[in-house]
């Protein structure tokens, strides 16, 4: 059970289903650093991005990867747009209508999916999906290679907005000091809903990243929820690289508890780490204050 | 004495409905209607009058479901000691929770959250697990019997359903009027405040987590009898959770009959839905989603909200002031 | 000389590497108004928080009427009889005036119509009486102070700790709330205060301390202590005591 062998592609497995993880997480410790809300609508999005990514190759014969550059900005738009004009205005500003208006966006996302295209789990078959790299002892999918890249460059082109363009300064701005910032002269529910647009465009990402290998239905984007939510408060609320490198433990741990306690309960393993991190340590590793 | 009347003329008017019809429709809709009533009152309780709003009690209603059909299905016991186990063991799992959560401070999102989380554990758990049949279920026996609480008639469930409903009234109008409930409502407002007036704020949250759950717990019996089969999906699923909370939202969170009114509300717009479209899947509860965004948006404090707003203005009173949920 | 009811003892509190409160001791004399003052960021608060029991000290004791409070929670030091108002006030909101002192008066009370009763005459006392079916929140700051006050009163305190009561009020309405105070004292009541409203401390204190960058640097009377030289500089800068009577020197 504990050869390199099994152990080595368990570990880059779940390093490159972790990657995705990460990028999924991504988008939603940004939403949660400046807006401080929990963005119950981040897997509905996840699974609409998916759809969209699907009919991109099945109607338009577009390969994922090229399909992500009209995906990203369009979801960023949708994101922008569902902030600005649902969610901030139903919400008042209270926390807790936030909670309950990003849930019944999920809802509606979710089960409009449902209505319109059914339960089907559909997939879709790019002719490299089964190519493989050698590493080490391990063969590793082509596909899963190419998402740990891309997440890398995800996040680190976000942090390079987030440091040193201006409506970086301004999110973050926001993020600290709400009220300094607008009377500064920035526009907060601009900056929200530019935030929120960021975090959708991650899963966008994440979508064209998953869709070569993994199957969609309306319900896909659920068991990347709570795993996100999981790594949010295991990397921190607000934390770019807590959201990284969570993202990537996460995934190693999913992967060696499937070889040892079997998928569903692999899937328990993390609920039960993420209840036992919001018991302990809401925080997280590298967190502000929650 | 006097405050329990509306309650009585309530339960009064459910109660006659059957003598007016027979149409098992009707019935039918009117006992989901209070099976939800009745979820959702147990979170109108630790979420409305609380402050502590739950995403997942489904882990309740599941849980008290799961306990009377294994209690029945596997070793026998009477339906009836059956519901009494499934109460206790969802007050159980509530206090369980709670204690975990309130302990660690885990309070708005965090709560949430984790409330969400464990529902889901309960959920994938009970699907693998041999002792709930796993992924095919369970199946109570059929057993026309009023000892065996089965019935051949709807009309019996449905004055269950009733009793049931109204009970969960009583224990809230009674906490209302009670030194616990003036308690739990400052800890909603404002827990640093409560405290300062020596309210044990853990404490205050951990009984009505506890009795929230046990109301809840009640309504996952009654339809484990009703329905005589649940799943993992119908137990810990998230309809329950979504209903257990949509239904006193709609009709005005932290108010006495604001359960009740909230599923009578959503249930007649869902078969309406189901009516108006076909028998659609997914649709019915796109529509819920909208309506919560909705009255989140528009009407926050839901139907009693609304209503006392209009009859303010009616008799020229100003509006009162809007409860702050922050 | 007065027995101590409250007696603080070597408390320390860091936050991070600033040391909020260093060091500190005094005592709080049964049935006297005692007043802790001190320019801003001198600890008062933190000091207050620590009392009250919202913030752990990191060394040091709080006794209370011979007891070692400091390792209890603040609803348990509020059922020993502390009691405190909050500097920024926090009514429960969607609650009239009666029923937030009423909260309070169920500490000792099960009984709804009792508690609802004991906070009228608790209202009556701080002046109150003619709004207790009002909304909280619609109340003036004046009023929310004294709402503050009541709720404080209402679980029957022997000693109340009064966190900046007068801020926020004009000069008529400090006047107004001055005799309150003074009324609660002379029942018997055992106050400390946190004051930045300087004719307020003249007049009720029988005691003051003087906080200045975590430190007790005078205590005495109210007049003894105006008059210390260390904290007029405390309060007006290094100098300024010098530069003072070089003023009233050459009048």
């Amino acid at each position: 059970m504990l050869s390199p062998v099994i152990l080595v592609p368990a570990v880059l497995n779940g390093l490159m289903t972790g990657a995705v993880y990460a990028l999924v997480a991504l988008g939603l410790t940004l939403i949660y650093g400046v807006l401080h809300i929990i963005n119950f609508a981040h897997g509905a999005m996840l699974t609409a991005a998916m759809f969209a990514a699907f009919f991109a190759y099945a109607l338009l014969g577009l390969d994922p990867y090229l399909a992500a550059v009209l995906l990203t900005p369009l979801f960023f738009l949708i994101g922008y747009a569902l902030q600005r004009f649902v969610i901030g205005p139903a919400a008042h500003g209270e926390d807790r209508n936030f909670l309950l208006v990003t849930l019944g966006l999920a809802v509606v996302i979710e089960n409009a999916l449902l209505y319109f295209f059914h339960a089907d789990t559909r997939t879709i078959n790019v002719p490299y999906a089964f190519d493989v790299i050698a590493i080490g002892p391990a063969f590793v999918a082509v596909p899963r290679v190419v998402a740990l890249g891309v997440v890398i460059a995800v996040a680190a082109a976000l942090w390079t907005i987030m440091q040193w363009s201006d409506t970086g300064k301004a999110i973050r701005a926001v993020a600290k000091e709400k009220l300094g910032a607008e009377l500064c002269g920035v526009d907060v529910a601009h900056v929200y809903a530019v935030t929120f647009g960021l975090g959708t465009a991650c899963v966008a990402v994440a979508a064209c990243l998953l869709i070569p290998t993994y199957y969609v239905n309306p319900t896909a984007g659920e068991a990347f929820v709570l795993i996100a939510f999981t790594i949010v408060v295991l990397g921190g609320m607000g934390s770019i690289a807590g959201a990284v490198i969570g993202g990537l433990f996460v995934g190693v741990v999913e992967s060696l508890s499937s070889i040892f306690l079997g998928q569903s309960l692999g899937q328990i393993g993390i609920f039960v780490m993420f209840i036992v991190m919001l018991l302990i340590r809401p925080n997280g590793l590298f967190g502000a204050r929650a | 004495m006097k405050a329990y009347l509306p309650i009585a003329f309530a339960v009064a008017l459910l109660a006659i409905v059957p003598f007016f019809t027979t149409s098992n429709v009707v019935l039918n809709f009117l006992v989901m209607a209070l099976l939800i009533a009745l979820a959702g009152q147990g979170w109108n309780l630790l979420g409305g009058y609380g402050g502590q709003y739950s995403f997942g009690h489904a882990a309740f209603f599941g849980t008290a479901a799961y306990a009377t059909a294994i209690l029945q299905t596997r070793y026998g016991v009477n339906a009836w000691l059956g519901l009494l186990a499934g109460v206790t063991a969802g007050a159980l799992v509530g206090a369980v929770i709670g204690t975990l959560t309130f302990r660690s401070g885990l309070k708005g999102a965090y709560f949430s959250l984790v409330t969400l989380a464990f529902a889901e554990v309960l959920r994938i758990i009970a699907s693998v697990a041999p002792i709930t049949g796993a992924g095919v279920g369970t199946l109570i026996r059929l057993d026309l019997r009023p000892e065996a609480f089965q019935f051949q008639s709807r009309v019996p469930f449905y004055w269950i359903a009733v009793a049931l409903v109204g009970l969960s009234l009583v224990v809230v109008r009674a906490i209302e009027n009670s030194r616990f409930g003036a308690y739990l409502v400052a800890v909603r407002e404002n827990e640093d405040a409560a405290s300062a007036l020596g309210i044990d704020a853990f404490a205050v949250k951990l009984g009505a987590m506890t009795i929230s759950a046990a109301i809840t717990a009640a309504a996952g019996c009654f339809y484990a009898q009703y329905f005589l089969f649940i799943d993992a999906a119908i137990a810990y699923g998230p309809w329950i959770s979504i209903d257990a909370l949509l239904a006193p939202i709609v009709g005005g969170a932290g108010t006495l009959f604001g359960s009740l009114l909230g599923a009578l509300v959503i249930k007649t717009i869902g078969e309406t839905t189901k009516f108006v479209t076909g028998d659609a899947p997914g649709l019915d509860l796109v529509i819920y989603g909208l309506l919560l965004v909705g009255v989140v948006g528009l009407a926050p404090r839901g139907i009693a909200g609304l209503l006392a707003t209009t009859i303010g203005r009616l008799f020229g009173a100003a509006a009162p002031p809007e409860p702050k949920h922050g | 000389m007065a027995e101590a009811l409250l007696i603080i003892d070597n408390v320390s509190k860091s936050f991070g590497g600033l040391l909020a409160v260093d060091n500190v001791s005094f005592n709080v004399q049964l049935g006297r108004i005692t007043a802790l003052i001190g320019p801003n960021g001198a600890g008062k608060t933190t000091l207050f928080s620590i009392i009250s029991g919202f913030l752990p000290p990191d060394a040091g004791r709080i006794v209370f009427d011979g007891m070692d409070l400091t390792a209890e929670p603040p609803h348990q030091r509020a059922r020993r009889g502390i009691a405190r108002t909050f500097q920024i006030v926090q009514p429960f909101a969607g609650l009239t005036v009666r029923e937030n002192i009423a909260v309070g008066s169920h500490l000792s009370r099960r009984s709804r119509s009792e508690a609802l009763a004991a906070a009228g005459n608790v209202a009556q006392s701080v002046g109150l009486g003619a709004q207790l079916e009002v909304p909280a929140v619609t109340l003036t700051v004046a009023g929310s102070k004294r709402l503050e006050l009541a709720r404080a009163l209402a679980i029957e305190p022997r000693l109340l700790l009064l966190d900046e009561v007068l801020a926020g009020l004009n000069p008529s309405e400090v006047r107004d709330m001055v005799p309150v105070i003074r009324a609660l004292a002379s029942s018997g009541m055992t106050i400390l205060m946190t004051e930045h409203v300087m004719q307020a401390v003249m007049s009720l204190a029988d005691r003051a301390f003087v906080l200045a960058e975590g430190r007790v640097i005078a205590h005495g009377t109210p007049q003894q202590v105006a008059a210390d030289r260390q904290v007029v500089e405390a309060y007006l800068g290094q100098g300024a005591a010098k530069r003072m009577t070089a003023e009233v020197g050459h009048a």
